[in-house]
């Protein structure tokens, strides 16, 4: 461990492990620190991924690939089923992953690029020069030292304290929290090319339970509600076991997963005086899907990249780093966000009632793109009456 | 004041970033709080996707 980088980088999932690896690529000076002894362990995630946003990063590999998923259903409160096929649209899916192999392998493209790696090291202090974050203090095993670095990347993920020990507001309100359980599932009949989303009050108010497969006869089954609707006996984990207990009592659960995932808006600024914040801890998760490695991975990139011309230039203040900030913003995963956001909280609203009737309404249809947009446009042809309960959402659809 | 059962908490942190105070930390595999800056306000117990969290009387 050197007492300087280029670029320190707190937390080594998929967007600290891309901005390290972009960083390194780049000719920097670059370092993960990782509190937890492994990278992609314990995981806390669903791990679905779409295909094509992961082809922007890199080839898929079997090692890191648990399923090759064709098909999603959706289910609603009564049953009614919303089958959108791979075969049938023409465009693709999505991968499970591996994440505990992933996260090791982008770690390694990091650390082959030049990156330094290390794992049970934790940010316990920004070093702060006036506003200024010069780096981190870090511990490991009980020894704290000082890492410098001309620009800090905060990848901390959903619990997004470094920022916040930096005067950044991460806190989320409990109705953008996603509280989660999820178990790996072994044993059970699964269609082995499906991800499944179950919808309504009695599976999961306000959020959805997955089915997600990760191979012949195994799945990530788990659930997320809002935190502000969990009461005792009402928690994320009651609704599994209840949703186990009926649909797969002979499942053998060989792994048990819990976590919080961040559905708010995007933070309002991204970037500070030698700071940088992706991924999770900068809330940039679909909050439709509650999908955040992609959009870690794309922070992370264009985040080290920005990072890069600041250095050259020799100016890494909060002005020098906004384009970052802009960047992602104006892009496309920028928009998606906002508008999925609006979604999300129209769609909080409705009776379980309504679902089934929206449901019916689109089921059997053929879609030919697999997409949020792509069933909001059809859900809108079939029902456009909702054009005036959406009409604050009518800019964000065309 | 805020009770910590660990033998049900899956340290998974998902109480962390809802805490006003930022009086909570995952640190590696265990949660801690830190008393001094936790005002009992209760918000953690419903983000914990297991109810390993509880608002207790001081005494």
């Amino acid at each position: 461990m050197k007492s300087e980088y280029d670029i320190l980088v707190i937390g080594g999932g998929p967007g600290g492990a891309m901005a390290a690896w972009t960083a390194a690529k780049a000719g920097l000076s670059a370092c993960i620190i990782e509190k937890r002894p492994a990278i992609g362990a314990p995981v806390r995630c669903a791990e679905g991924i779409g295909k094509e946003l992961l082809k922007e990063f890199m080839d898929p590999d079997p090692r890191w690939i648990s399923a090759d998923i064709q098909r999603a259903r959706i289910i609603a409160p009564d049953g009614t089923t919303i089958d959108l096929d791979e075969g049938k649209a023409g465009t693709e899916v999505g991968y499970v992953l591996d994440r505990k192999v992933f996260d090791r392998d982008l770690v390694w493209k990091a650390s082959e690029a030049g990156a330094d790696v290390f794992v049970k090291t934790r940010a316990v202090a920004p070093i702060l020069e006036g506003s200024r974050v010069c780096g981190a203090t870090v511990e490991f095993c009980g020894e704290r030292r000082d890492i410098r670095a001309k620009v800090t990347i905060a990848a901390d993920g959903v619990e997004a304290k470094f920022a916040r020990w930096c005067g950044i507001d991460t806190t989320l309100p409990l109705h953008d929290m996603m509280s989660c359980a999820q178990y790996l599932v072994t044993g059970i009949d699964i269609d082995p090319h499906s991800n499944d989303f179950y919808l309504g009050g009695e599976v999961a108010p306000q959020g959805y339970l997955w089915v997600f497969a990760k191979g012949e006869r195994s799945a990530n089954i788990g659930v997320g509600i809002p935190a502000s609707k969990a009461k005792p006996g009402m928690r994320a984990r009651d609704y599994l076991d209840r949703f186990m207990r009926k649909h797969y009592p002979e499942g053998r659960i060989i792994e048990c997963i819990f976590g919080g995932d961040p559905v708010s808006r995007p933070l309002p600024c991204t970037v500070a005086d030698g700071l940088m914040i992706v991924g999770d801890a900068a809330r940039v998760v679909d909050p439709i899907t509650g999908g955040g490695i992609g959009n870690a991975m794309i922070t992370g990139k264009m985040a080290a990249g920005v990072a890069a011309k600041a250095i050259a230039a020799g100016d890494t203040s909060k002005a020098a780093l906004m384009p970052y900030d802009q960047g992602w913003r104006s892009s496309k995963m920028g928009r998606t966000l906002e508008r999925n956001y609006r979604v999300k909280e129209y769609f909080i609203t409705l009776s379980d009632e309504k679902m089934n009737t929206l449901a019916r309404s689109i089921e059997g249809i053929n879609f030919s793109e697999i997409t949020v947009m792509a069933l909001l446009k059809e859900i809108i042809t079939r029902n456009p009456k909702l054009l005036l309960e959406l009409k604050h959402l009518r800019d964000n659809l065309t | 004041m805020l009770t910590i059962h660990r033998e049900i908490c899956g340290y998974c942190g998902a109480c962390v970033s809802v805490c006003p105070e930022g009086a909570l930390e995952l640190v590696d595999a265990y949660l801690t709080v830190d008393d001094g800056v936790c005002i009992s306000c209760g918000l953690c117990t419903k983000a914990c996707p297991l109810g390993a969290l509880e608002v207790t009387d001081e005494e």
